[in-house]
């Protein structure tokens, strides 16, 4: 009797054990061609044709690393980013001449893997990273690429700090970012509220879970203040709540003119219909967290006439963006977010400065090389598909913030600001 | 025939011997570049990862209690010691040992109190109880803005968790509480394993040890968690959710209840298997969860049982051995002559 219970139980773990590597392999399949490695494989038949094309004639392959959450919580944003890097890569590899190898690490969107990883892409010769793609990890990482000499680019991470070292107030200066800062985007909102809305008091719904959240509501507190735009409530939530009717009711009862929301999309689509059981009545707006949240909402009517800032635009005309969009669509299947175009930047600064860091004539795999890339990134005068970026002093890009105004359940570009 | 044995400080002696040796050729090795960065970087975090399962153990494993808040102590104990540190207040040899020890000792503070009024209750009660106590610990830590600068992140952490730092605390740790455990408080906490009631009424004062255990468990929790501040250089009390606790019970399980030498294994291993499946892209997941499926269902005691590695026990026998053998060939040439 007893005998035949191992014997069940063994039966049932390998049962179980095949059940879940067949699922596995099902839900694999339409992640594998967005692996990193195919890049490497269609590298030496590229090489072949435009050989002639080659800056230097020494020179024909440069290998760079790739750091992200590719699983894991974080891993949308991760995969994102892959995306968007990858499809650059992939188009400059195809013009022939120079080519980019890639390498890259699964981080988990955790602070402690994203040491090892950057250590591991070290130790296979990389000389220069894009990542990491959230803050905290990509903050674990760049004192000791600092001390490498390591051309670091994030399209991702918004703290302020990622680039600044927060003891001394000095520049990582092998540090560069794509995308906007916490502050820039709660300075932006305030001046978006006063001056284009003219409100007078503003109420604030935010997280001091979310590093993201407290950045852009600090920023947003200081320059309202300025503004003289009163803020007449602040509402705090935890990151992984459900229910936010008592904050809400709260900030029905101060009846703001705006509502100031710095969260993710899976905030903003618990939080919109919430609002509208609370009696809430104002415009609210946020910040690039609301990406998708027209995607991830059950009643986008509950959310219209709400503004927010964004980096990246699909609506944005010029045959750059169009084609980027196309291209993503083709390769992909569905349509690039923010974090895609700012990865997609990304790959293009650095790609950028490692042609010039080329034909100054250095040769990769030296430090005169990654610093010579580093001067080149930092001079960076680029037009990508986020618009026009150039990097101020603290490795930071200065860019266009595009409005999006939800209507009639859409999200429409609404202008510049 | 009486079995050969090592007189008690010969093998302390052995032991020491070897651990300094280990402690000179690990740091040689780390430092020579032989192997990867990246290795030399997951050793490091295997070492704090050994102190965690080592400490859990001795309440899980000795104890028989199950407590899910292990991340709360390493939680306290990583603030404690990187706000230290942070301070720059001493040389920083000596901050070092001060901060790991300010670390555990607050750690252990913690310890008693959440002991006291947790140790009450038994099984999934305490585990209930420990849980919540490591998520108030994080809620709080979230809220510290003006000390924790919550989930901010506490920047700018002096990285001083190298190979000899992590190392000779995980030689203490692992010392510690083997010695504890063979001492007259070792048999009195295995006792409460056994039988709680029988310990009891045997005159073990069942609390005083459950709560000795779980303070010391929770100061080497602790100084477990000021390294793993060393380490990365930055703090944020998401490090130290659930999912920390329970990564550090499956260590314990998976290495074994009540072996040390099954927690180190298991530290190890656990540390290094997803590293090592990262080729397999996006079916390492499956592959790491299928792993720990499979053990659990082929060997429910873990990878290590309940066997503890001593070496005067092998050296013992071995000597043993050869001494019999030894002596037979010398009796029969005897005979012979």
């Amino acid at each position: 009797m007893l005998k035949r219970h191992g014997l069940f139980a063994r039966a049932a773990g390998i049962a179980l054990a095949a059940a879940l590597l067949a699922g596995c392999a099902a839900g694999g399949q339409d992640q594998a061609p967005q692996a990193a490695d195919t890049a490497p494989a269609q590298a030496p038949a590229a090489t072949e044709q435009g050989g002639g094309d080659a800056p230097a004639e020494a020179v024909d392959e440069v290998l760079i690393g790739l750091l992200g959450p590719w699983t894991g919580a974080v891993a949308q944003f991760g995969v994102a980013k892959r995306n968007g890097a990858m499809l650059y890569i992939d188009q400059f590899n195809a013009r022939g001449g120079l080519q980019i190898r890639t390498v890259d690490f699964d981080e988990e969107g955790d602070p402690a893997n994203a040491i090892v990883g950057y250590h591991w892409l070290f130790d296979q010769g990389i000389n220069a990273l894009i990542g990491s793609v959230t803050s905290a990890p990509t903050m674990a990482v760049v004192p000791e690429a600092f001390a490498d000499n390591m051309p670091m680019i994030t399209a991702t991470s918004t703290h302020a700090n990622v680039t600044v070292d927060a003891a001394t107030g000095n520049v990582w200066t092998n540090m560069f970012r794509s995308c906007f800062i916490d502050p820039f985007q709660g300075t932006k909102m305030a001046e978006f509220a006063v001056e284009v809305l003219g409100a007078q008091t503003a109420a604030i719904l935010f997280s001091n879970e979310i590093d993201y959240s407290i950045g852009l509501t600090d920023a947003f507190t200081v320059r309202a203040g300025e503004l003289g735009l009163e803020i007449v409530a602040v509402e705090v939530f935890a990151n992984e709540a459900m229910d936010y009717v008592g904050q809400l009711t709260n900030i029905a009862a101060a009846n703001p003119d705006v509502l100031f929301i710095p969260a993710y999309h899976q905030h903003i689509a618990l939080i919109g219909p919430q609002s509208v059981a609370a009696g809430l009545d104002t415009v609210m707006l946020g910040a690039d967290g609301w990406g998708a949240a027209l995607e991830a909402i059950a009643d986008p009517s509950s959310i219209e006439g709400s503004f927010y800032l964004t980096g990246f635009t699909v609506e944005d005309e010029s045959p750059l963006v169009q084609n980027f969009i196309n291209d993503f669509v083709a390769e992909f299947g569905h349509q690039p977010n923010m974090f895609a175009a700012q990865a997609y930047d990304a790959a293009m600064i650095l790609i950028n400065a490692i042609e010039m860091a080329l034909a100054d004539g250095f040769v990769p795999d030296t430090d005169e090389f990654k610093s010579s890339i580093i001067a080149h990134m930092a001079a960076t005068d680029i037009q990508g598909v986020t618009g026009h970026i150039t990097f101020d002093q603290y490795n930071n890009p200065q860019k266009t913030a595009f409005i999006i105004q939800i209507v009639d359940g859409e999200a429409r570009f609404w202008g510049t600001f | 025939m009486k079995a050969f044995t090592i007189p008690t400080p010969v093998r302390y002696g052995i032991n020491t011997a070897l651990l300094i040796l280990f402690l000179i050729a690990g740091n040689a090795i780390t430092q020579s570049g032989l192997l990867g960065r990246a290795q030399n970087a997951i050793i490091i975090q295997v070492g704090f990862f050994i102190i965690l399962a080592v400490s859990l153990n001795l309440v899980t494993g000795y104890l028989g209690q199950l407590p899910l808040g292990h991340a709360g102590f390493m939680a306290v104990g990583a603030y404690a010691g990187a706000l230290f540190w942070r301070a720059h207040i001493l040389p920083e040899t000596l901050s070092i040992v001060v901060g790991l020890l300010l670390a555990g000792v607050v750690a252990a503070l913690f310890g008693i109190l959440i002991g006291v009024p947790a140790l009450r209750l038994r099984g999934d009660y305490l585990a209930i109880i420990t849980l919540g106590f490591g998520e108030i610990i994080r809620v709080v830590l979230t809220n510290l803005d003006s000390i924790t600068y919550g989930a901010r992140g506490l920047l700018n952490i002096p990285r001083h968790s190298s190979f000899l730092v992590v190392y000779i605390c995980v030689i203490i740790s692992c010392a510690v509480i083997h010695t504890l455990m063979k001492s007259r408080h070792g048999r009195a906490i295995l006792s409460i394993r056994e039988n709680e009631i029988a310990a009891e009424s045997c005159g073990v004062k069942t609390t005083y040890y459950k709560v000795m255990a779980f303070a010391v468990s929770a100061f080497f929790a602790g100084i477990a968690g000021a390294l793993f501040a060393g380490n990365l250089g930055i703090l944020v009390p998401a490090n130290f959710d659930f999912m920390t606790s329970i990564n550090i019970l499956m260590i314990v399980v998976l290495g074994g209840l009540g072996s040390m030498f099954g927690s180190v294994v298991a530290a190890a291993v656990l540390t290094f298997l997803p590293f090592v499946l990262q080729p397999l892209a996006d079916y390492r997941m499956i592959i790491y969860s299928l792993m720990l499926i499979i053990v659990m269902i082929f060997k429910p005691s873990g990878l290590m049982g309940s066997y503890d590695f001593s070496l005067s026990r092998i050296l013992e026998k071995v000597i043993g051995k050869a001494l019999s053998l030894g002596r037979d060939k010398g009796g029969k040439n005897h005979g012979k002559a």
